[in-house]
């Protein structure tokens, strides 16, 4: 058996003492964390708590004031590391460009750095676009796509580029429990097909626990708890208790 | 406001600096030039024409009454081409394309499509700053030379129909032959050349910067405007004042 590629296993990330501020309010406080290659690491989390805010550091659209990330070893600020390594992010928001068609906004990693001729991206964007469902929707609009549908096209649109490590912020927002659900699976099985190391931003509980190797809960830009999901389900730190538990009380319920 | 002249300064040099990247991105240079062109040479056309027309009838009367009316083709055709047809069809630009620019990039940096293209390492000044500046600075010289030659026509028009300034077109093309020469329509092209890449630089820095949301925007595409209209008449001074003979 020949040994694995390593262009073509997950990576490891460290995070080392970061700090973040925005107008003197501290968003991102010494935070300090490993995710091993190929696992699948959720960070959970109220809204606010700086868990987006996280994710543009790792993926370098936003430097730290402070500590480090590094990417199997290497830190991101050190020259040729974000081109070493392939990475992805899916936005909340799918943000795919609203001027290309659904087709042209999956091929657009290979187009412009003009990896492969037109028909062989025409051939992997319509292979990806049926591994996450939407077969046939090529030609169509992101405006024309349902909330879902946009995420899919995004993570499709994150396969392309092969990544080693994928990363998700709150990819079942805004959506219905089963297109939630679909999301789950596809990162999964992306995980089981690619080995991928996927970090995943969400506040999501049913998502967080149903996906997670592990999971991070981060209340106020602080980790607060860390482990596997029976472990955090077990962490009896009060803010986690509740941020896990939070459930409506009907006012006749004292 | 030192800060964003400093930001938009960088953002210039940075599009020059990308400059051989020209080619490769021809398709956008092309549908944005399209667009450009699209959207203003109908009203370039009747916008210049009638410049032409009015700088003809305010002048016309004044100087036929004293007996110069056969200087009237010199006058409309050199202020049409050295200051009228460049300030105002920047000006005219500055408004529908400059605005369009600052709103189209302020959503994409809004909706983070900016951000998507900087995680596949698409470099957002090679893929939406250059086209445009590229763009821009043809297509706006292109336009002001048709605005020049159909300001010409409306000033020669006008004083030929008018019964106050009654000059015929050939007399009033063979003074304006006689005193308009290249160089100056060269000036008026270059002061246009000039004005697009503020109103390029201006618009697509005002979107890159643009925070918050639908309101954000919207601040963005009013900035973009205003302070590309106030620069081009700060710049025409300078120019006019470098140019002059």
């Amino acid at each position: 058996m020949s040994a694995p590629d390593p262009n073509h296993d997950g990576v490891g990330v460290e995070v080392r003492n970061l700090r973040k501020s925005f107008n003197d309010q501290e968003v991102l406080k010494d935070l300090n964390f490993k995710v091993e290659p190929g696992e699948i690491f959720v960070i959970m989390g109220p809204s606010g708590s700086g868990k987006s805010v996280l994710l543009k550091q790792i993926i370098g659209l936003d430097l730290p004031d402070e500590g480090e990330i590094l990417i199997n070893g290497e830190s991101i600020q050190s020259p040729d590391v974000m081109e070493k390594y392939r990475m992805a992010m899916v936005f909340q928001s799918g943000a795919l460009l609203n001027s290309l068609t659904v087709g042209e906004n999956v091929g657009l990693y290979l187009a412009e750095h003009r990896l492969k001729p037109p028909e062989e991206i025409g051939r992997i964007v319509e292979k990806n676009l049926e591994i996450v469902g939407l077969k046939g929707t090529e030609e169509k609009m992101p405006s024309e796509l349902s909330g879902g549908m946009k995420k899919r096209v995004a993570i499709a649109r994150a396969l392309i580029v092969e990544p080693q490590l994928i990363l998700y912020d709150e990819p079942t927002s805004e959506l219905d429990p089963l297109s939630a659900v679909v999301i789950g699976e596809e990162i999964l099985k992306l995980n089981k097909r690619t080995h991928v190391t996927s970090i995943v931003v969400s506040h999501d509980r049913d998502l967080a626990f149903g996906v997670a190797d592990r999971i991070a809960v981060i209340i106020e830009g602080a980790i607060v708890a860390i482990g596997t999901p029976d472990e955090v389900k077990a962490n009896q730190f009060p803010e986690v208790q509740k941020f896990l538990h939070a459930d409506i009380k009907r006012p006749n319920e004292s | 406001m030192f800060e964003n002249i400093g930001e938009m300064l960088v953002l210039f040099w940075r599009t020059v600096m990308a400059l051989p990247m020209t080619w490769r991105q021809r398709h956008k240079v092309f549908e944005q030039f399209f667009e450009i062109g699209n959207a203003s040479l109908l009203m370039v056309c009747i916008l210049s024409f009638f410049i032409g027309g009015e700088t003809a009838l305010q002048t016309g009367p004044f100087l036929t009454e004293r007996s110069f009316g056969g200087y009237l083709g010199g006058i409309v055709g050199y202020s049409v081409c050295r200051e009228l047809a460049p300030i105002l069809m920047a000006i005219l630009i500055a408004g529908r394309i400059g605005s369009a620019m600052a709103a189209e990039i302020g959503s994409m940096r809004v909706y983070q499509e900016i951000d998507a293209l900087r995680t596949m390492n698409i470099n957002p000044i090679h893929y939406l700053i250059l086209p445009r500046l590229v763009a821009i600075a043809i297509a706006l010289p292109m336009l002001v030379l048709f605005a020049i030659l159909v300001g010409w026509m409306g000033g020669a028009v006008v004083s030929a129909a008018n019964n106050r300034i009654d000059i015929p077109i050939q007399a009033f093309f063979k003074n304006l032959q006689e005193v308009v020469q290249f160089r100056d329509v060269g000036n008026g092209l270059f002061k246009s050349f000039c004005f697009a890449l503020i109103i390029g630089v201006v618009s697509c820095h005002q979107g890159l910067v643009t925070i918050g949301g639908p309101r954000g925007i919207g601040r963005s595409v009013t900035k973009a405007v205003v302070n590309s209209i106030v620069l081009i008449i700060i710049f025409d001074y300078i120019l006019t004042r470098v140019l002059l003979k």
